[in-house]
């Protein structure tokens, strides 16, 4: 509401005078923050200009870690021994609200800039060539944990189904209302996998049953759980925790 | 005229003047968001008051904590490069004994320190600083091995793993934050220095 009051009055001026004015007013806001968070103890985070400012920061950030980003540098493996049991059970609701999907009418559904876009279903994609790793997953939160996951390499699925690999972005929706999406780059690491299986048995529902694709470049919330369909798109798709200011990129 | 001139003595140059004010801003900023981080999964048995964090949730905790990290790290080079090209960390820093440290440490709990000279540091302002400029060394760097584990790895490794370098980070945290709390309380006890760090100048007491 300030802002547009700010617009209108300004509005007889000359575009640049406005938008040093707004400069001026930006430096200003960030200048006192720190004063305020101390003095004031309301939390300078609720206001609408460092909203602004924390989430352009993001926005920075989501590039700077695409820069930083090696396709070919490959997250740390670790022995059997390593693995941590027992491990984590993580999602937006409780181990019982957990989403039980039924395996025999299962069908992964394709969309976007795909080729090929007949939908899978479990038996066909257990028949392709599987690969197994023992990664760390590290939690948003801060915590970690090391498992076993296999499934098919990510990247040898979209090649199989004529994906768009020249697109921006690979979106994935979820059976228990979650979505996320990540970058293409990311899309065909080697250790990116389309997974079925952890510990070296099926899937259990509270890691994600009948799939999950284990990105272990990427912190565990850009992991994706249940996954129903996914599309191809060079529209930025946000995600269930990044709408909500998580960073995008979250690249580990 | 010139005798009142004279009165005054040129203290702190410019570019430590700047750059400590907003390594000041960055460091609180960073620290109040650190610890709302710390919170959503706390290393040891305690959390920090959320009175006490920015953020207001993880989410916007993080935020703070990855845009004030640029400032920090920007402003830290602008530092360091002056540090040393301009030969003020020898001068101001150095030479520098454990001697030499335990003494005016000991002197400046019984109170005897004198500051005739804001711009030469005892002994025990010297370690300080030092102490805080390796303490925030140590802090970008196991930032960035807990922030980027995978394409830093070699950095992750160096402080003995992820979950080690969480450690690393909070401790050369709790370091760096005592010493800020004795440095405040040092400014309140001779607060002429307050000024000091400001204006650059600071009047001769002989």
């Amino acid at each position: 509401m300030k802002k547009r009051t700010m617009e209108t009055s300004l509005a007889g001026h000359s575009p640049g005078l406005v938008r040093s004015i707004e400069r001026r007013l930006f430096l200003k806001q960030g200048l006192s923050l720190g004063a305020l968070a101390l003095l004031s103890g309301c939390d300078p985070t609720d206001d609408e200009g460092v909203q602004s400012l924390l989430k352009g920061m993001s926005r920075w950030n989501d590039r700077a870690q695409g820069w930083l980003f090696n396709p070919n540098k490959l997250a740390p493996e670790y022995p059997e021994s390593a693995i941590t049991k027992p491990f984590p059970f993580n999602a937006f609701y409780s181990e019982e609200e957990v989403t039980l999907v039924d395996g025999k009418d299962y069908k992964l559904e394709l969309e976007g800039l795909i080729r090929e876009k007949k939908p899978w279903t479990l038996p066909e994609l257990y028949g392709l060539p599987q690969t197994s790793q023992i990664t760390r997953h590290i939690c948003v939160e801060g915590w970690s944990a090391i498992g076993k996951w296999s499934g098919v390499r990510f990247s040898d699925f979209l090649a199989r189904v004529g994906a768009d690999t020249s697109a921006k972005y690979i979106g994935f929706t979820c059976a228990d209302d979650y979505y996320t999406s990540i970058d293409m780059a990311t899309a065909l690491h080697p250790q990116t996998l389309l997974t079925f299986r952890f510990a070296d048995q099926v899937l259990p529902p509270k890691y994600g049953f009948p799939m999950k694709l284990r990105i272990p470049t990427k912190l565990g919330f850009k992991n994706p759980k249940h996954i129903m369909s996914m599309f191809v798109s060079n529209e930025f798709p946000g995600g269930y925790w990044e709408d909500q200011g998580y960073n995008w990129f979250s690249g580990s | 005229m010139e005798a009142a001139q004279a009165q005054w003595v040129k203290v702190h140059p410019l570019v430590v003047r700047v750059t400590h004010w907003i390594n000041a801003f960055g460091i609180l900023i960073m620290v109040a968001s650190g610890w709302r981080i710390y919170n959503a999964s706390p290393l040891f048995a305690f959390r920090i008051p959320n009175e006490l964090t920015l953020g207001g949730w993880l989410a916007g905790a993080l935020q703070w904590h990855f845009a004030a990290m640029w400032l920090i790290v920007i402003n830290g080079i602008v530092y360091l490069t002056y540090g040393i090209v301009s030969g003020h960390f020898r001068r101001k820093l150095f030479p520098l004994t454990p001697g030499a440290v335990f003494r005016d440490m000991l002197r400046a709990l019984r109170g005897q320190l004198a500051h005739e000279d804001l711009s030469v540091y005892n002994a025990a302002q010297r370690a300080a600083y030092l102490a805080i400029i390796l303490c925030a060394i140590v802090l970008v760097l196991s930032g960035l091995a807990i922030w980027k584990p995978v394409q830093l790895q070699e950095i992750t490794a160096i402080f003995g793993g992820y979950e080690s370098t969480r450690v690393v980070h909070f401790l050369a945290m709790a370091l760096l934050v005592l010493i800020v709390v004795v440095h405040v309380a040092m400014v309140i006890l001779v607060p002429r220095t307050f000024p000091t760090m400001i204006t650059g100048r600071a009047r001769r007491t002989s």
